[in-house]
């Protein structure tokens, strides 16, 4: 038995799961998969930002699209720090495909507009 | 002239603007400091956000991007870069900025959807030197995720609301070593998931009923002092721990951005410490209304946009009809509750149902939730639990506040397994 604070969305269910992966305590159907991906194979969805030019930031924020294994976080954050982005971004552009083999693509979460040079 | 003049184009602006158009108004005017819309939204590149509005998880830039999009959709005119100095009870909107110069446009309604600021380190009185080095979570959340800068190496977050449990994990990911997350109270005021995800999957330790007693270092900071705390909140000595750090994050809690309303004369409340508001979020001046973080912090954007679209469509139904009738009763709160918004209700100027939103005082298992009108249950709702870093809801249909005299009192009581 292995009781978890369920991160699927801010009510927090308090869960319990026991060895025969059956869940309790969730009010929801995302619940029961969370926790049981949590005792087998843990996986969170990466956010950061990657180097922008010629916008009028110079980062562009990014998010995984699907979640990734947990103990991969460090190496998509390593993958993050090679990239370079140019504007003009659109929300959902593809910044990394496949990101270590993952099948999640890294992709923009913010319209970044080219700075128009004078 | 305008009918309505939106001052803040964040996730509460925005939201309001839009109703407002859909509820028939055509002369809008969105007013924002920044030079993009979006607000506090595009600093928060976070996942979470939209889960109860939109059914699925979006990142902070993500959620102001859906509205946006809304808003290009409409005529709205936006006034980015552009600074509202003052509001007049005539509803004479001040401002300046390098498309309009010093300008007064005037209009029919004005929501007032400026946000929240951070409290500082001034504001809570943390002793010791003061060198570089102590920065609000918040503004360090814009450094790195916007600007590009490392604020630090090795940092201590002072206070566990959402922004310094994000600020901790965003600061592990960029590198920098989190040694500690202190928090005075012996709960902590962030969410619970975030207390998962940002402190324990990155194994940093929280340190609840500790506060920092002292701050070291000439020009940067070279250590900060955490002592535990008695149940009064005072230091108790011979518990000083010493860590080793560059940087002090202060994450320990939000205040409306009060400047334009306080001084546009609208009545405050201290609980909230925003403007006070009506069922419809109208303010004590007539057409001028108040949502989102400047009517009362929030933890949900998702909460901001309801009751931000609540106000916008109350301003067009102010400009369209005209001011709103009916007696007005006070809502107060009981044991248990912190503040409530609504301070103030209209039974007759109430739609469907009334919304009230507050916050309890402290950390309550299994509990009843009870709305009461002179001593008599109006209504009740049953939670599991609830925090004080949790803002709750409940929805009271209009027919139960038929003959409702006094006021409305929201209390919390615990009740029996």
């Amino acid at each position: 038995m292995r009781e978890l604070v369920c991160i699927v969305c801010p009510r927090g269910c308090h869960l319990k799961i026991d060895d025969s992966l059956n869940v309790t305590g969730n009010a929801c159907p995302r619940g029961e998969a969370y926790a049981r991906a949590e005792t087998t194979h843990p996986t969170r969805v990466v956010t950061s930002t990657v180097r922008l030019v010629g916008g009028q930031i110079p980062r562009l924020p990014v998010k995984t699209g699907a979640p990734v294994p947990k103990e991969l976080i460090g190496s998509v954050m390593a993958e993050l720090s090679r990239v370079t982005v140019t504007a003009p971004v659109k929300v959902g552009d593809v910044v990394i495909s496949d990101v270590l083999g993952t099948g999640a693509d890294v992709v923009a979460t913010r319209e970044i507009p080219e700075t128009v040079k004078i | 002239m305008y009918e309505l003049i939106v001052i803040g184009g964040g996730p509460a602006g925005l939201a309001a603007a839009c109703e407002a158009w859909d509820a028939g108004l055509r002369r809008i005017l969105i007013v924002e400091r920044d030079k993009t819309l979006g607000g506090i939204l595009n600093q928060c590149i976070h996942n979470g956000f939209g889960l109860t509005y939109f059914k699925e998880e979006l990142t902070g830039p993500e959620y102001a991007h859906r509205f946006t999009q809304l808003l290009a959709k409409t005529g709205v005119e936006v006034r980015t870069d552009t600074m509202v100095l003052r509001i007049t009870p005539d509803r004479r909107v001040h401002m300046t900025g390098p498309s309009c110069g010093y300008r007064i446009e005037e209009a029919s309604s004005v929501i007032l959807a400026m946000g929240c600021r951070e409290r500082t380190r001034g504001a809570i009185g943390v002793p010791g030197a003061r060198p570089a080095g102590v920065f609000t979570a918040g503004a360090a959340q814009r450094y790195v995720n916007v600007e590009g800068w490392m604020p630090g190496k090795r940092v201590v977050i002072l206070g566990s609301g959402d922004i310094g449990l994000i600020m901790a994990r965003r600061m592990t990911l960029e590198g920098a070593k989190v040694l500690a997350c202190v928090e005075v109270m012996p709960y902590s005021g962030g969410l619970t998931r975030n207390i998962v995800q940002c402190l324990e999957d990155y194994k940093i330790p929280l340190y609840l009923s500790h506060t920092v007693t002292d701050v070291l270092g000439r020009d940067r900071v070279e250590k900060v002092i955490v002592s535990r705390v008695d149940e009064n909140r005072r230091p108790i000595p011979g518990t000083e721990m010493e860590f080793a750090c560059d940087t002090l994050l202060l994450s320990v809690g939000l205040i409306p951005e009060n400047e334009l309303t306080a001084a546009a004369g609208i009545r405050m409340d201290p609980r909230t410490k925003g403007a006070a508001v009506y069922e419809n979020m109208e303010t004590s001046l007539p057409g001028v209304f108040a949502c989102g973080n400047v009517a009362h912090v929030h933890d949900l954007v998702d909460y901001v946009t309801r009751e931000s679209q609540r106000a916008g469509a109350a301003a067009a139904r102010f400009v369209l009809n005209g001011p709103a009738a009916g007696e007005e009763i006070p809502v107060e709160n009981g044991p248990g509750v912190s503040y409530t918004v609504p301070q103030r209700v209209r039974p007759e100027n109430v739609d469907k149902s009334l919304g009230i939103f507050f916050r309890v005082n402290r950390i309550f298992g299994r509990s009843r939730i009870c709305v009461e009108a002179e001593g008599r249950e109006v209504c009740g709702f049953d939670r599991e639990r609830m925090a004080p870093g949790e803002m709750e809801s409940v929805t009271v249909p209009k027919k139960l506040l038929a003959g409702v005299k006094g006021g409305l009192t929201v209390s919390v009581r615990e009740v029996e397994k």
